[in-house]
């Protein structure tokens, strides 16, 4: 998993709700039996039509949106529980999703693929869609080892919450395999003692 | 102090928790999995050069992409056959049991686990599909994952993990006729709306649940997840238990007397504690169907599109509704409809069948109709045949197919066609689920079966008596 540490972006925004994870990667695009190249088919049915000509107007298309922080509408990544869908994001570039929240699995699932989703209140979500709309190149700086982030314009800085291991996983590009096979002793030790076994 | 059912489960298999974090070392007792979010799991396992653990713990089985006919023969798609080709050689090399295309106890992997006895109250269970809550109506704490989590469970038996917070949903009283699980749990989350129990996993409670059969039961903890919540969960009693019993995994003899002494022990006690507590009336569920494009948007199949919504929520409703092609405030009552599909892990197993059967029994489908019924396992599929279900459903125009996920997510052949309207057995109506276009309509057995006889969408209350 790459390191994560201070990213200074661009966004590109799509406000809109409940973000599905069909959407962001259809499932007939998920056959391939490799976690490469689903990037290709993000938002798929939003960002092409049936002839493959992109859709004017989706903001994937839209030249003046670019960089790597997707900022997007509350509920963001709910439905199936395919990672593909953050495979699919982390592929075509983008490090950071911001949504006022996200659906567990795939907020699970994006920090075990080095994406970091962070949450900020509703109003600061309505405000960065704002911002971006004003100004398309507006600059976000997320900082993870201080866990803040904001945008150098403004005056102040926005803390989000993480969880202090998951945080450390990000930083030095752990994931939780590592440190679940040194467990063995443990696990070992829990599998020999249970009263009850399957 | 008095302990929840969820409680109970969670604390029974922690293995370590982790200091100064909220992480638990989670032991899992039965992982499942299927062709499409394996095979990257498989292959880390091996870049990391790890052992699978505990390879008598998993079970395995084909069934998103699997064809719905002919399966007797090799499978066209060259993507799928691969995907299905590389579970069964991930198998062998790694020694799990499959039942993949041909077994005879294939099927979609929530409705073979519990018909196999494989799931069973008081375990954990995990499989890279959100609709692993399924397996919560046993009184089993189970939860869909990622990828690289089946990567950890193959490698430690465990997940790390954050517990969840606890929500009980109580429903209450005797449910009116035509009004079934299907219509329950859609009418939780329209209440709820999709991301309403984000963060909660859920027990359901209240004597509307207990009336349940467990495919009803199974119907509602199925759908969970289409709220937000990790899990949804029913206390086992005797319907759970008699349920089991004698099923080919299901413990046997003394073992049995064992199992079933401990699964009584797994109920909320008096005074546990949820941090969300919410309580429904069965008296005011009707028939449900589904009007937008998330699980959420749900009314009563005799009322109205809501005119209006919150100001915040109206872009993402504008959109979903023009997806539809429907108006804000109008009836979907004599709305045409071309295809009804019955099938997938929330409505396949044999009482979804009998209940499709016997309303069809001496009646024809429409003829604007395609009425295709995809059973949830090769069971479900022989006992139909030995009920002479497959009979009547021929008769009366609709075709029963070979078991797999199918339409409920087209990544095989059966697909919608862009802008047709199909009203659907299914878990989800999101933009192009059953196909690039296709417009879904979520509702019960029952309603799928009156709406491809009549080839629009009706009242149903006619019919019920």
């Amino acid at each position: 998993m790459d390191k994560f540490e201070v990213l200074r972006s661009s966004a590109v925004p799509l406000p809109i709700e409940n973000i599905d994870t069909d959407q962001i990667i259809p499932a007939r695009f998920l056959k391939a039996t490799s976690r490469e190249g689903f990037g290709e088919n993000l938002f798929r049915d939003w960002r092409y039509d049936s002839e493959g000509n992109p859709i004017e107007g989706f903001a994937l298309n839209d030249s003046r949106y670019s960089g790597k922080i997707l900022v997007a509408g509350k509920n963001f990544g709910c439905g199936s529980s395919r990672e593909h869908a953050a495979w699919a994001i982390y592929d075509a570039g983008f490090k950071v999703v911001i949504s006022s929240y996200f659906a567990d699995i795939f907020r699970g699932n994006a920090l075990n693929n080095g994406l970091l989703p962070l949450v900020v209140s509703d109003e600061m979500l309505q405000r960065l869609f704002v911002q971006i709309e004003k100004d398309p190149t507006t600059e976000l700086i997320v900082d993870l080892p201080a866990q803040e982030f904001y945008v150098p314009l403004w005056e102040e800085r926005v803390s989000f919450e993480i969880d202090p291991y998951k945080k450390e996983c990000l930083i030095n590009g752990y994931d939780d395999i590592d440190f679940l096979v040194n467990q063995k002793e443990a696990i070992e030790a829990y599998e020999n003692n249970r009263p009850w076994a399957y | 102090m008095a302990k929840s059912l969820f409680d109970k489960i969670w604390d029974a298999h922690v293995v370590k928790s982790i200091p100064g974090g909220g992480l638990d070392v989670f032991y899992i007792d039965k992982h499942l999995i299927h062709e499409v979010t394996s095979p990257q799991a498989f292959d880390e396992l091996e870049a990391r050069n790890l052992p699978l653990y505990r390879q008598r713990q998993i079970v395995a089985t084909a069934d998103h992409n699997v064809p719905t006919k002919n399966q007797h023969l090799p499978i066209e798609e060259p993507l799928s056959r691969m995907q299905v080709d590389k579970l069964t050689e991930n198998c062998q090399k790694f020694g799990v049991e499959l039942f993949g295309l041909g077994h005879q106890h294939q099927g979609i992997v929530h409705v073979i686990g519990p018909e196999l006895g494989i799931t069973q109250p008081g375990m954990t269970i995990v499989c890279g599909d959100s609709h692993t809550s399924t397996h919560g109506a046993f009184g089993a704490i189970a939860f869909g994952i990622g990828t690289s989590q089946v990567t950890q469970v193959m490698a430690s038996q465990c997940l790390l993990l954050s517990r969840p917070k606890r929500m009980r949903v109580t429903v209450d009283g005797e449910l009116r006729k035509g009004v079934t699980a299907k219509d329950v749990i859609l009418y939780v989350i329209s209440k709820l709306g999709t991301g309403g129990a984000t963060g909660y996993f859920v027990e359901y409670a209240g004597s509307a649940i207990r009336s349940l059969s467990m495919e009803g039961r199974m119907t509602v903890c199925n759908m969970s997840i289409e709220m937000g919540a990790r899990g949804g969960m029913i206390a086992p009693d005797e319907t759970t238990f008699e349920y089991i019993k004698g099923r080919k995994y299901a413990p046997k003899g003394e073992e049995w007397e064992k199992a079933l002494a401990y699964w009584k022990t797994l109920y909320s006690e008096e005074g546990a504690t949820f941090e969300a507590d919410l309580t429904y009336f069965a008296e005011d569920i009707a028939p449900m169907i589904t009007y937008g494009t998330n699980p959420g948007m749900g009314i009563a199949l005799n009322a109205s599109i809501p005119d209006h919504v919150p100001a915040s929520e109206k872009v993402s409703f504008d959109k979903s509704l023009k997806y539809m092609g429907f108006e804000p405030g109008e009836s979907l009552l004599g709305k045409e409809i071309n295809y009804v599909f019955i099938g997938s892990c929330t409505n396949s197993r044999i009482e979804d069948l009998r209940t499709v059967a016997s309303f069809v029994k001496g009646k024809r489908k429409a003829l604007n109709v395609e009425a295709i019924i995809v059973p949830g396992s090769k069971l479900v599929e022989k006992q139909a045949r030995e009920e002479g279900i497959d009979k009547i459903l021929a008769e009366a125009g609709f075709e029963l197919r070979e078991p797999g996920c199918s339409a409920c997510l087209a990544m095989n052949e059966d697909k919608i066609p862009a802008g047709a309207y199909c009203v659907s057995t299914s878990n989800r109506n999101f933009e192009g689920r059953q196909g690039p276009g296709a417009r879904t309509l979520l509702a019960s057995p029952l309603v799928a079966a009156i709406t491809a006889v009549e080839g629009k969408i009706v009242d149903i209350t006619q019919y019920l008596n």
